[in-house]
Formats: C-alpha cells, sequence, structure tokens
C-alpha cells in the first residue's frame, strides 16, 4: 500500500514539475504573441502590469476568475461545461511524452508519437462539443469549421510525421530526437518542415486559418457563448496546444534538446534549455505570421490541405523511402 | 497560371517578403505613445471641459447674457440670474449637463466675454453620473484651476478670430 503511495506521490511530484512550468509558459506566450503582434504594427503592447507587462496574463486571469460563468438557458449544460474542461486537459496530457532533455520526460512510451497525435486530435472534440452544447448558430457553424479544418490537416501531418519516422525508425520521441545528433531533419526535409508549420497554424486554428473563430463572420465561433473562467480555459487549452505544436516541431526538425553544433560554448547550455529556446523560436514564428497574413477562404484552406499538401507529402514520403532504400540507409534497429 | 507566378507560390516569396519586412518593422520606432505617462500634444483649440473664467481682479466674466443657453444644441446648459446692488447682472445658477454636452464649442464661440470656455483637459471621467452635472461653484473652480493654460490658449488664438 505504502509504496503505491510513494509511486503515485512521485508521479505527481514529476507530473507538477512539468505542468506548472507549462501554465506558467503558456500566460506568457499570450503576453508575448500579443507583444510581437503590437512590435509589427509599431505599437508598444501591453506594458503596464509589471516589468515589460510581464504580468498581464495574470491580471487577465484574475479577471477570468471573478467574471460570472453564463451558461444559456436552450444549450445542453453538461456538454456545456464538459468542453473546456476537455479541451484543456487534452492539451495538458499531451506534454506528458514530450521529451525535455535526456532524462526528463515523464512517460517515455515507445510509441510517443503516436500518442501525441492522438491526443492532438482528439483536441477537436472539445470544440466540437462546445460549439454543439451551446445550441446557437454562430458556435455550431464555427466548430463544424474547425472540426473540418483539423481533420484535413491531421492528414498532412500525419504523412510527414513518417517521413521523419522513415528516417529515424523508431516511434520514440527521444530516439527521434537522438537519431538528430549528425544532422537535424530540418535540412533534408525543409520542405516537409515548411508544411508541417502551416499545417501547424491551421491545426491549432491560427491566422490566416483562424476559420473557427472569424470575427467577421461567427462573431467568436464556438466560444461565442462562453464566459469567464470556461473561456478562459479554451483560450489556455489553446496556446497550450500552440506550444504543444511548436515542440513537437521542435523535437521532429530542429533536435529538440540537442544543441546546434556540439562545440563549447553551446553544449554546456543544458538541453532542457535548448529545447525552450527552439519552441520559443517557433512560436515567434507564429505570431509573426498572425500579424503578416490575411485570413484564407475558406475553399482555399480545404483546397490547399487536401489538393496540395496531401500529394505533396506522399510524394515525399515515396521519395524519401526511395532514397533510402536505394542508398541503403534505412535505420536499423 | 504563369511560371513564375507558380515559382513564387512554391517558393513562399510574397510570404517570405512580408516577414522580412514584418522583422524590419519590429525594430523600428514606435508610432503609439505611454497614455497615461506620457501624452500626446493638445492644441489651443481643443474642446475639453468647461470652465467659467473670471477678470484678473476676482470678478466673474459672465454677465448671464445666455447666449450659450441659447445657442446649445443639446440643451445642455441651464442659466438663472439676478440684478446686483451694483447694478450688473451676474448668474445665480450655471449648470452644465456634461452627459448632455456634445462638445461642439459653440457656447465658448458665442459668448461675447470669453468667460465660459472649453480647456484642453479632457480627463474628468467619472464613478457616478451625478459628478458630470457641473454647478456654477465646480465650473469657477476650474477656471481658477486651468486659467494660466485658458488665458494662453485664448491669446494663441486670437489672431484667428
Amino acid at each position: 500500500m505504502i509504496e503505491y503511495l510513494i509511486i503515485l506521490l512521485s508521479e505527481i511530484y514529476k507530473i507538477s514539475i512539468l505542468l506548472i512550468p507549462v501554465l506558467t509558459a503558456v500566460a506568457m506566450i499570450v503576453w508575448l504573441d500579443r507583444r510581437v503582434w503590437a512590435f509589427v504594427q509599431k505599437r508598444r503592447g501591453p506594458n503596464v502590469v509589471g516589468p515589460f507587462g510581464l504580468f498581464q496574463s495574470l491580471a487577465d486571469a484574475l479577471k477570468y476568475v471573478f467574471k460570472e460563468i453564463i451558461i444559456p438557458a436552450s444549450s445542453n449544460k453538461i456538454i456545456f461545461i464538459l468542453a473546456p474542461i476537455v479541451t484543456m486537459t487534452l492539451a495538458l496530457i499531451a506534454w506528458a511524452v514530450i521529451p525535455f532533455s535526456e532524462t526528463f520526460v515523464i512517460a517515455d512510451i515507445n510509441v510517443g508519437i503516436l500518442y501525441l497525435f492522438a491526443v492532438s486530435s482528439l483536441g477537436v472534440y472539445g470544440i466540437i462539443m462546445g460549439g454543439w452544447a451551446s445550441n446557437s448558430k454562430y458556435p455550431f457553424l464555427g466548430s463544424i469549421r474547425s472540426a473540418a479544418q483539423m481533420v484535413s490537416y491531421e492528414v498532412s501531418i500525419g504523412i510527414i510525421i513518417i517521413n521523419v519516422l522513415l528516417c529515424v525508425g523508431s516511434l520514440n520521441l527521444s530516439d527521434i530526437v537522438k537519431a538528430q545528433q549528425n544532422l537535424w531533419f530540418v535540412i533534408p526535409l525543409f520542405p516537409m518542415f515548411v508544411i508541417f508549420f502551416i499545417s501547424a497554424l491551421a491545426e491549432t486554428n491560427r491566422p490566416p486559418f483562424d476559420l473557427p473563430e472569424a470575427e467577421a463572420e461567427l462573431v467568436a465561433g464556438y466560444q461565442t457563448e462562453y464566459s469567464g473562467m470556461m473561456y478562459a480555459m479554451f483560450w489556455l487549452g489553446e496556446y497550450a496546444n500552440i506550444l504543444l505544436m511548436c515542440a513537437m516541431g521542435s523535437i521532429l526538425f530542429l533536435g529538440g534538446w540537442l544543441s546546434p553544433i556540439d562545440l563549447f560554448p553551446f553544449n554546456i547550455i543544458p538541453g532542457a534549455l535548448w529545447m525552450i529556446f527552439k519552441i520559443l523560436f517557433l512560436f515567434i514564428l507564429f505570431a509573426l505570421v498572425k500579424a503578416i497574413v490575411p485570413r484564407y477562404r475558406y475553399d482555399q484552406l480545404m483546397k490547399l490541405g487536401w489538393k496540395i499538401f496531401l500529394p505533396f507529402s506522399l510524394t515525399w514520403v515515396v521519395l524519401t523511402a526511395g532514397y533510402l532504400l536505394y542508398f541503403d540507409l534505412l535505420p536499423v534497429n | 497560371m504563369k511560371i513564375s507566378r507558380l515559382l513564387k507560390t512554391i517558393f513562399m516569396v510574397d510570404f517570405l517578403t512580408g516577414l522580412t519586412i514584418a522583422i524590419k518593422e519590429v525594430f523600428k520606432e514606435k508610432k503609439t505613445i505611454n497614455y497615461p505617462h506620457e501624452k500626446g500634444a493638445v492644441s489651443p483649440r481643443s474642446r475639453g471641459e468647461h470652465a467659467l473664467r473670471r477678470y484678473p481682479n476676482g470678478e466673474e466674466r459672465c454677465i448671464a447674457c445666455k447666449l450659450c443657453e441659447a445657442v446649445c444644441p443639446a440643451q445642455a446648459i441651464t442659466i438663472e440670474s439676478t440684478e446686483r446692488e451694483d447694478g450688473s447682472r451676474k448668474t445665480t445658477r450655471y449648470d452644465i449637463d456634461m452627459l448632455k454636452c456634445i462638445y461642439c464649442g459653440l457656447c465658448e464661440e458665442s459668448c461675447p466675454v470669453d468667460a465660459i470656455v472649453q480647456g484642453p483637459n479632457f480627463e474628468f471621467s467619472t464613478e457616478t453620473r451625478e459628478e458630470l452635472y457641473y454647478n456654477k461653484e465646480k465650473l469657477l473652480e476650474n477656471g481658477d484651476r486651468w486659467e494660466s493654460v485658458l488665458a494662453a490658449n485664448i491669446n494663441a488664438d486670437n489672431s484667428h478670430r
């Protein structure tokens, strides 16, 4: 009995060591997003609360906590309340398999990338539930759009992942990082990295693919009927998902915790820090993209996903497999 | 589709151009100000909070001609007047409902003695509606507080009137 308790406590300790920084990072990342956006437009962005406005997100969170949660009378109350919880939970449990360094990973499972993929696919349920349970037109349309969009782009992300897996020969995320010891996959698989980045934008409903919450057409999409802490949970889930996508991108293509060159000033920096740098780099790219691109039309979005990305990444799978086979470079385990 | 256009799309030339422009913009000077800490320039003609001015000897300028009351398109001004012992006509009541006021500046323009003016102050928000029903005392107090600025502004604008 006591041994189980010890195991449980040590697991909770490990989880809290990961989740508290992740949640803090999510709050900080909202600030960073707004800041980058403002800087591109030559504005100042939030800079009043705390040093450089760093505590802006905390102030916002505090406001959300004290706001009333309004539940529409005609909504399906159980699902309505469940939806943000599902979004948030799914966004957070995916972090379990993300390796931050050679030793620090909560669950070093053998099918890590599959788990990650499965959990990020489930994320669409939170949005669908929210949109459907609201029993209102705009949320419903927004959630339908979101579902179709996420499903479409998951297909191309899946095929991009196959590309990487062909070069690694393992589904374990730590193995994927270790396989990039000599050469980050971003160099041989650069087109796949670009497509992964764009698909990640679509997957997380970021501009230019933020059609589910296109404010000009759908008010706020699936979030329209939400208020207070439930709305905040949707936001947290969304930004946690964005961070997760950045983490996934840095693991698959940018060599995770590895330093760019194995030389003196670089290799004394701990791996977790490199990982954080890479996630931040990708996130700043996300934020810059948000600032410069106009929103896609829905048919353009679908066309891009199904008619361009899917065939292109499929072709690239064939090319990669053929190349590896011809030069006898297939990884052997 | 032309080949050059196709190549541009494939290599995302337009997107990369936009990205470089965006990154350049980040390091440029900001166009906005830190509002509560630094403030933008206010024109001498700006029409902000009202004030009733006095002559340098402390006498009220207002002669209760009620031109401002008549001209006010929002009917925000209410004036009552009486004759004083020395024979001059002065107001007993001069109320401005700042919530009705549309800040058009007609009262200031109609005033023959530059008594009612709109100063440069635009930061007079309150927490209750009642605080924005200005009476004569409040307006005179405003005038006393802002007199130096108001006089300078009227002087600056003098050549155009």
